[in-house]
C-alpha cells in the first residue's frame, strides 16, 4: 500500500490517516448544525441518490416479470419477484417459458461472451502493463544512445490524439486477416501505451538505486535486478495501471465493433448492446435487458468491491501527475 | 484513446525533470546497456510504429483517396475535402456535436467542481468517494441501456416522477430537441464522479496554510474560493477540460445504443457519422477525411485550451 504512495505522500496519507475530524481540511472548526453545512450535506445525499439509484432500478427490474412491469412501472420493488430474467439471459430458460415471462424470444448467450471478455481484458491489460513495465524500465535505469530523442517520441503520442488510427488500424487488422480473432482485438493496444511508459518511469526514477547498483556489484545480471528487485518495488503502480487498464479493456466498444462481426469473440459488451439494439421497439424485454446489463457490470461492481480504496486513490492519484 | 492524447498536459510538464540516473554512465554496470534497452523497449517500439504512427500516416494518406476497402485506394487529391465543404449532414454533425460538448463541459465541470469542493470541505470519507466513482466503472453500453430504460417514454421511471409532475410525459431520446441533452445527461452521470476525483485529489494538495493566510487577511468563503482555490487548481482544472472536451467530441457508444443518430440525424455525432460512412457504406476515404477533420480539431482545442487555461505553469511553484 505504501509504494503506491510514494511519489505524493502527502495526499494519500492525508486519506488514510484522518476519518473524521471536527476540523474541515481548511483547518477551521465549524459548528455541526450550521445551514451551510446542511445544505451541502443535502446536496451531496442528492449526489448520491441519483449515482446509485440506476444501479437500483436495474437490480429491481431484473427481478421483476416483464408483463408485469407495465401492470406497475414506478413501484420500487421488483413486480412479482422472478430469476426469470437471468434464466433467459443465461439460456436455461425454454422458449415458452421466456415468452410467458416477457421475453422477445430472443436469447444472449451470456457466459460465453463474459469469457470472451475475460480473455479480452486479461490478456490485452497483462500485456500491456508488462511491456510497458520493461520499457519503463530501459527509460528509467539503463544508458543507451538515443534514450532521450526516443522517449520524446514516445511522449509526443500522449499530445496525439488517436482517432486518426482507427480506420486504417482497421484495414491493418483486416490485411493481416485477423478480423473475428483475440489477436485482432488485442494487438493494435497491447504493445505501446504512452501513458503507462511515462507513469511507470516516474515512479521508477523516484526509486532508491543504491539496492540496484548493490545487486549489480555483487554480479547480478540487469534482467535480474529488472525482475527481482525493480519489479517488486514498482508492484504498487503495476497494480493501479491493471485495474484501470482492466476496468478501460472490460468496458471497451468501439474497437471490437469494428474488427468482430460474428459471436465468436465478442466481448459481452458489444454482445449486450446487439442484445439492446435487436430487442423489439415495440415491447422490449426490460426485465432480460436489465438482467444482462447485470452481469456485465458485476464483475466491475466486483472489482470495486475488493479495490474500492485503491481505485480511487488510484484515480486521483493518476490525475495529479 | 481519448484519455491518453489528453495526457500530454502532465506528461510534458515533467519532462523537465530527466536525467536523474545519469551519474553512473561510465560504470562497468551500465556496459551493455544498449543492447538490453533495445530488447526491452522493442514490444512497445513495434507497437508504436506499427498501429499507430503508420496508421496516423496512413489515414492522412487515406483521406486523399477514394477507398472503398475491396479495391486499392486511388489517389483524388483535395476530392473528399471539397465535398466534405459541401455535405450538409457533416455540417449538421458538426454542430450536434459541438452541442453535446457544450453541455457536457458546462453542467460536467460545474457539477464535479462544487461535488469535489463540498466532499472536501464535509468528509474525507473514501466510502462516499468511492460511491460517486461508480457509473465510471460501467461501460457507456451498460449505462446507456439502463438510462434508455429509466428515460422510457411508457414506463420509464423518470417519466412516471415527470408525468405525476407535469401530467405530460418527455420524449427523452425520441425526439429532436431532447435527444442530444439526454445523451449529455448519461454521459455527465457517467462521468462526474470520476472527474469530482481528480479535482478532489488536487484540493487535497493545496497546503491549508493559505487559507489560513487568506483567512487572516480577512478573506471570506467565496473569495477564498475565487482567488485561491480556483487558481491553484488551474491545471488540474485544465486537465479535467481538456479530457472531457476531447472525449466528449469522439463521444459514440451511448449514442450507438440510445439513438443511433436518430431521430433524423437529431444526435448524429461525428463519430456515429464517419463509423457510417466507413462500415455502413464502405467508404472509408470520406470517412478517414473527416476523421483527419476531427483530428485537426482536436489538436487546435487542445492547444488552445493549454494556451488559454496557460495549463503548464502551475502556481503553486
Amino acid at each position: 500500500m505504501t509504494t503506491i504512495l510514494k511519489p505524493t505522500p502527502r495526499v494519500t496519507t492525508e486519506v488514510l490517516t484522518t476519518p473524521e475530524r471536527p476540523k474541515t481540511p481548511r483547518g477551521r472548526t465549524i459548528s455541526r448544525f450550521s445551514p451551510g453545512r446542511a445544505v451541502a450535506w443535502l446536496y451531496i445525499v442528492i449526489v448520491l441518490v441519483v449515482t446509485v439509484f440506476p444501479f437500483y432500478w436495474m437490480l429491481r427490474t431484473a427481478f421483476s416479470n416483464n408483463y408485469s412491469l407495465i401492470r406497475d412501472p414506478g413501484s420500487l420493488l421488483p413486480v412479482d419477484f422472478t430469476w426469470g430474467a437471468f434464466a433467459r439471459v443465461l439460456g436455461i430458460a425454454s422458449q415458452e417459458q421466456s415468452l410467458a415471462e416477457g421475453g422477445s424470444g430472443a436469447s444472449i448467450e451470456i457466459l460465453h461472451f463474459l469469457l470472451n471478455s475475460v480473455i479480452y481484458a486479461t490478456v490485452q491489460t497483462v500485456a500491456i502493463v508488462f511491456f510497458s513495465t520493461i520499457a519503463a524500465y530501459a527509460f528509467a535505469r539503463l544508458r543507451w544512445k538515443g534514450r532521450d530523442l526516443m522517449f520524446s517520441i514516445f511522449l509526443a503520442a500522449l499530445m496525439v490524439p488517436g482517432i486518426l488510427t482507427l480506420l486504417p488500424n482497421f484495414v491493418l487488422v483486416k490485411d493481416l486477416g485477423l478480423l473475428n480473432t483475440f489477436a485482432g482485438m488485442i494487438l493494435p493496444t497491447a504493445l505501446f501505451s504512452a501513458f503507462n511508459i511515462f507513469f511507470l518511469r516516474q515512479f521508477m526514477l523516484g526509486l532508491s538505486e543504491e539496492v540496484e547498483e548493490a545487486a549489480l556489484i555483487d554480479g547480478a545480471g540487469r534482467l535480474r535486478v529488472l525482475f527481482r528487485i525493480t519489479l517488486p518495488m514498482t508492484s504498487g503502480p503495476i497494480i493501479t495501471l491493471s485495474i484501470l487498464g482492466f476496468i478501460t479493456a472490460w468496458n471497451d466498444y468501439f474497437w471490437p465493433l469494428l474488427v468482430t462481426s460474428d459471436d465468436s469473440v465478442r466481448p459481452l459488451t458489444l454482445a449486450l448492446a446487439v442484445f439492446k439494439q435487436s430487442s423489439p421497439q415495440a415491447s422490449p424485454d426490460w426485465a432480460g435487458l436489465m438482467a444482462a446489463t447485470l452481469v456485465a457490470a458485476l464483475p466491475m461492481l466486483l472489482l470495486f468491491l475488493v479495490f474500492g480504496k485503491r481505485i480511487v486513490n488510484s484515480i486521483g492519484f493518476t490525475g495529479l501527475k | 484513446m481519448a484519455i491518453t492524447a489528453s495526457r500530454g498536459t502532465r506528461a510534458a510538464k515533467s519532462t523537465r525533470i530527466r536525467g536523474r540516473g545519469a551519474i553512473n554512465s561510465h560504470s562497468p554496470a551500465h556496459r551493455h546497456d544498449g543492447r538490453l534497452a533495445w530488447v526491452l523497449i522493442a514490444p512497445a517500439l513495434v507497437g508504436f510504429v506499427v498501429f499507430f504512427l503508420y496508421p496516423t500516416l496512413r489515414g492522412i494518406y487515406l483521406s486523399f483517396t477514394d477507398f472503398k476497402v475491396l479495391t486499392p485506394p486511388t489517389f483524388t487529391g483535395f476530392d473528399n475535402f471539397v465535398r466534405l465543404f459541401g455535405d450538409q449532414v457533416f455540417w449538421s454533425s458538426l454542430g450536434v456535436t459541438v452541442y453535446f460538448v457544450l453541455l457536457s463541459v458546462v453542467f460536467g465541470m460545474t457539477i464535479s467542481l462544487v461535488t469535489a469542493v463540498v466532499l472536501h470541505r464535509l468528509t474525507s470519507n473514501t466510502v462516499v468517494r468511492g460511491i460517486i466513482i461508480l457509473p465510471f466503472l460501467i461501460s457507456g453500453v451498460v449505462a446507456a441501456t439502463t438510462w434508455s430504460w429509466m428515460l422510457d417514454s411508457q414506463l420509464g421511471v423518470v417519466n412516471m416522477l415527470i408525468e405525476q409532475l407535469t401530467g405530460e410525459p418527455i420524449l427523452f431520446l425520441g425526439s429532436r430537441a431532447w435527444a442530444i441533452p439526454s445523451i449529455a445527461m448519461i454521459s455527465v452521470w457517467k462521468s462526474m464522479g470520476y472527474n469530482a476525483i481528480i479535482i478532489f485529489a488536487g484540493l487535497q494538495t493545496i497546503p491549508p496554510t493559505i487559507y489560513e493566510a487568506g483567512r487572516i487577511d480577512g478573506a471570506n468563503e467565496v473569495q477564498m474560493f475565487r482567488r485561491l482555490t480556483l487558481p491553484l487548481l488551474r491545471p488540474i482544472l485544465a486537465m479535467v477540460l481538456v479530457l472531457t472536451v476531447i472525449g466528449s467530441f469522439q463521444v459514440f457508444d451511448i449514442v450507438a445504443v440510445t439513438t443511433k443518430g436518430g431521430p433524423a440525424n437529431a444526435s448524429n455525432v461525428l463519430q456515429m457519422y464517419i463509423y457510417d460512412k466507413a462500415f455502413g457504406q464502405f467508404d472509408f476515404g470520406y470517412g478517414a477525411t473527416m476523421s483527419l477533420a476531427l483530428f485537426a480539431m482536436l489538436i487546435i482545442i487542445t492547444f488552445l485550451q493549454m494556451r488559454l487555461m496557460r495549463a503548464s505553469e502551475s502556481d503553486t511553484n
